[in-house]
């Protein structure tokens, strides 16, 4: 188990896991794994100190490995997979009579249960999948409940070809208490473990679609959501269109000026403090580059009223990082905070984003970083 | 007469204001538009004249069905709308 100070963390890239620890007052690569094959997400299990690897071999689909503590080998275990379509259904289409596949795409999200649930993980797929295990991801089972619900349906892809569950947050304190993050298909909540669904982004705005739809929930394009530990009723969400916190649960979102821009794909929020975020803020949509090549962090404590723009430490000239929606993650000590581009640069801070290390410039590109250790220093 | 509006993103490439344009159906009235715009045509439509499948076309609020032969019907005060999909990327 890791200490109560962030001290190592896994990059999931395009080419293999790279763990990085400080190590003699340095931040560095400390190991690499799986190299060359495609890592879109990675995962700390902190209740036994596991830790898990999503694979996308491409040709020969998506699979899950586990390594345990210690550092022991990896093994391949159980992957989420579809079940057969219903009796006397041919195929599955979408609103737009788009094929939607019975089979796993992507595995994109990976979170750990409660202590009081061992064994338990969550799995977000493409397309559109809920997936819940109970033997440490031996087994799968696909949540039936969001799955069946029909304003899935109404759901489109976000960056891929199918709708996709990218964020999971499981309530501090009610493992059956989950918020989940569809692009694009809104933000949806469950308040019995599964069995049931409500969509909460009121107030979420989709410029992608006609004005008339814009406001609906069901199609908004929250790219990544985070809950806060020490206040799980408060909420941030970068959105598509906009940055936009939660302070009721998700019953109502406001959108936030973002500084420099509104567009971005991660989000970190404070363990502690729900009023304290980190973005890494780009040019909007189809760019997707920092504004004026300068590589930067932004950061408000005041719940979204004001911005400092962070760059003490990283590029500021001739930067054209993008900063995707796994790859930046916030330690639980709530200090402690890094990530990656798509350029291959990683870079960690140990003051909350006051100053950057660069820790690689030459790594494949970022999908996904991951502390290890507990998402609350308490 | 429908009314064709197209997404933001494209002004950037080719200019699209909107126009109110004859047609019965999604084809009859893009064809309309494209008339007069041709460049357009390539960006929203592949060279057989199925919709580019990272586009979306919407009538009256709902994505067309169609999306190859463009059959789905528009009625004369209806709404077209030409979107880019976040699909793809």
């Amino acid at each position: 188990m890791s200490g109560t100070r962030g001290e190592r963390f896994h990059v999931g890239t395009r080419k293999g896991i790279f763990t990085v620890a400080k190590v003699g007052g340095a931040w560095q690569v400390v190991e690499a794994g799986h190299v060359g094959d495609n890592v879109p997400i990675v995962m700390h299990d902190p209740r036994d100190d596991t830790l898990y690897a999503a694979l996308d071999h491409g040709h020969f689909g998506g699979k899950l490995h586990r390594r345990p503590a210690g550092g022991g080998d990896w093994e391949e275990i159980g992957v989420p997979t579809y079940p057969d379509l219903p009796e006397g259904v041919e195929e599955d289409t979408d609103a737009s009579g788009r094929v939607i596949p019975w089979t796993l795409k992507l595995v994109w999200s990976l979170v750990p249960g409660l202590d009081d649930q061992p064994g338990r993980l969550w799995c977000g797929t493409l397309p559109g999948g809920l997936f819940r295990s109970d033997d440490r991801g031996d087994t799968w089972e696909l949540v039936r409940g969001l799955w069946d619900h029909p304003d899935r349906k109404e759901w489109m892809g976000g960056g891929a070809d199918w709708p996709g569950v990218h964020s999971i947050a499981v309530h501090p304190t009610d493992g059956d208490r989950l918020t989940v993050g569809v692009s694009c298909g809104g933000i949806w909540v469950t308040e019995d473990g599964g069995a049931s669904w409500a969509c909460r982004a009121d107030g979420m705005r989709a410029e992608f679609m006609p004005p008339d739809r814009a406001g609906d929930p069901r199609i908004q394009d929250p790219h990544c959501l985070v809950q806060c530990v020490g206040a799980p009723d408060r909420f941030w969400v970068q959105h598509h269109n906009a940055i936009y916190r939660s302070v009721d649960d998700c019953a109502s979102w406001q959108e936030v000026e973002g500084e420099p821009t509104h567009f971005g794909f991660a989000v970190s929020v404070h363990p502690e403090d729900p009023e304290t975020a980190w973005f890494v803020p780009a040019i909007k949509d189809e760019h997707r580059v920092p504004q004026d090549a300068h590589l930067v962090v932004s950061r408000t404590r005041d719940g979204g009223e004001t911005f400092d723009v962070l760059r003490n430490g990283l590029p500021q000239e001739h930067a054209y990082d993008l900063v995707l929606r796994h790859a930046m993650d916030l330690h639980g000590d709530g200090r402690c905070l890094a990530f990656g581009s798509t350029t291959g640069n990683v870079f960690v801070s140990e003051d909350q984003g006051d100053s950057w290390t660069c820790v690689s410039t030459h790594l494949p590109p970022v999908y996904c970083v991951r502390w290890e250790g507990r998402a609350s220093a308490g | 007469m429908p009314r064709v509006a197209f997404t933001p993103n494209l002004q950037r490439h080719v200019a699209c204001p909107p126009r109110d344009v004859e047609g019965a159906t999604v084809r009859e009235a893009l064809d309309a538009v494209f008339a007069g715009n041709p460049k357009a045509r390539g960006y929203v439509l592949e060279d057989d004249g199925a919709l580019r499948k990272h586009m979306n076309v919407f009538v009256d609020g709902r994505p067309v069905r169609d999306r190859v032969t463009l059959g789905d019907a528009v009625s004369p005060g209806g709404e077209i709308y030409v979107m880019q999909a976040l699909s793809g990327g």
